[in-house]
């Protein structure tokens, strides 16, 4: 077996920056914030690992789709350094990494919360490779004056219908981020949606 | 050894995990109450142990805290506070609000507008607008999940039917997104409107109930009323006996055991700004 990976240099600080940029990134929905990564075992994306450090632990169990899951070195790097447990049922997940949106299972399978606790609810940290602002998805709601867009890819399979049906069952439902390899965009619940 | 006894900015990093979790789900329901583990602070409940957990999870080195007590920089509270945060966090403080990048407040929001990169942590003491009409934790979780904010209006029109208006004059709810009924934390109504489409992303944390909740940037946040019963901010008809604004939040002052008083702002830094620039002139 080789060692893991190292984490974060300095991890108290890195964990503060990347959290603001994700809290922004919810904040502000369809903006793209910079983000610096750290080395993971492929397929996990350097951003994608630097949220994984930053929010998991004991508390929240993670789901990993087959590509992230197929040789076990993603599990042992985030389980190593966060303490968080992998688990098979997407429903049982506080945190879902997904390698290969196109192949995402849909997202009702994954926890939706409750009507009077809504927040026991997955977050779907989705890999993307590319992420731009304008000529995609239109976004309006909390966090934004007006509409924004944003354009990224790939992304699931009936991205728009399941968003909307996500929106739909309000205040149920998963929040995204769209994780590129250096950048990250948020997607909480919130949001509407509409193609571009 | 000159190592620091605790953590950058206090708390520790599981304790900040937990509540940056909180804090996320909080912006991604604006305006519900997030439960989250609240953990005992060097000050008592009341003090603002939950605004200081929050800005704990939030603050990173480069940042620049002020932090206001009814509006003002000066009071106890909020001098330990900031103390508290240039001592466990090292970070620059300042009274100026335009300075700031996270100003945690204790029943205020600024005069200022404030900008898209600042962030405002309210302290709350009771988080849960229903909690006074309805004890009962697992009911008001119903209410909310239900939308059902009926007993709210009964509140607010049995006010009309007794003052012949609404006479709650702060903490006055209000609903956001269109969705959750959410206390402001014992703001003045007055400054209620300004919550509406706020530049900032604005973050409530509330130690001894155990809440966080959150109003995303350009939100829309309105005041529960009726349609013959507008709502209406309101402030006392005077203006600062110091820098003369008449369209700010005062606070009554008495002077002497004789009925003597003046009406001065509220918010202290706003107040020292127009007298500077009075005299700059």
């Amino acid at each position: 077996m080789n060692a893991v990976a190292p984490g974060f240099a300095e991890p108290v600080l890195a964990a503060q920056a990347t959290f603001r940029t994700v809290m922004e990134a919810m904040a502000r929905p369809g903006t793209i914030r910079r983000l610096a990564g750290v080395d993971a075992p492929a397929p996990l994306s350097p951003a994608a690992a630097a949220i994984a450090l930053t929010l998991l632990d004991y508390e929240t169990p993670f789901w990993l789709d087959a590509p992230l899951a197929a040789s076990g070195e993603v599990a042992r790097f985030i389980s190593f350094h966060t303490g968080a447990r992998v688990t098979a049922d997407p429903a049982d997940a506080a945190f879902a990494f997904v390698a290969a949106p196109a192949a995402a299972p849909p997202f009702t399978s994954f926890a939706q919360g409750s009507a009077e606790y809504p927040d026991r609810s997955t977050t779907l940290v989705l890999q993307v490779a590319d992420l731009a602002d304008g000529d995609g998805m239109v976004l309006r709601g909390p966090g934004i004056a007006g509409t924004r867009q944003l354009a990224a890819s790939p992304l699931p399979a009936n991205f728009l219908e399941q968003l909307a049906d996500n929106r739909a069952q309000f205040p149920r439902g998963i929040d995204i981020l769209l994780a590129a390899s250096d950048a990250v965009a948020g997607m909480p619940r919130s949001l509407h949606v509409a193609g571009g | 050894m000159n190592a620091p006894a605790y953590n950058f900015a206090y708390l520790d990093e599981q304790t900040k995990r937990m509540i940056r979790r909180a804090i996320l789900k909080a912006i991604a329901i604006p305006g519900y109450q997030v439960p989250f583990a609240s953990r005992e602070m060097p000050m008592p409940y009341g003090w603002g142990t939950g605004g200081v957990q929050v800005t704990a999870s939030i603050l990173g080195p480069d940042d620049v805290l002020k932090v206001i007590d009814q509006g003002s920089d000066d009071t106890t509270n909020a001098v330990s506070i900031r103390k508290f945060f240039a001592k466990t966090a090292g970070v620059r403080t300042t009274t100026r609000t335009g300075e700031a990048s996270i100003i945690q407040t204790r029943h205020r929001i600024p005069e200022t507008p404030l900008t898209e990169d600042q962030i405002l942590v309210f302290q709350v003491p009771i988080p849960e607008p229903l909690r006074f009409l309805e004890p009962r934790e697992t009911e008001t979780r119903r209410m909310h999940a239900l939308a059902d904010y009926g007993l709210m209006h009964v509140k607010l029109y049995e006010d009309i039917a007794r003052h012949g208006h609404i006479a709650t004059t702060y903490a006055y709810p209000v609903k956001v997104d269109g969705r959750y009924v959410m206390d402001p934390s014992p703001t003045p109504k007055f400054d209620n409107p300004k919550m509406d489409d706020f530049a900032a992303l604005q973050l409530f944390g509330a130690g001894r109930e155990k809440r966080i909740y959150a109003i995303p940037p350009h939100t829309n946040v309105v005041s529960l009323d009726f349609e013959d019963h507008p709502f209406e901010p309101s402030r006392t008809p005077k203006s600062c006996a110091l820098c003369g604004a008449d369209d700010t939040y005062l606070d009554e002052v008495v002077t002497d055991d004789k009925g003597g008083r003046l009406f001065v702002c509220s918010d202290s830094d706003y107040c020292e700004e127009r007298r500077g620039a009075e005299q700059a002139k």
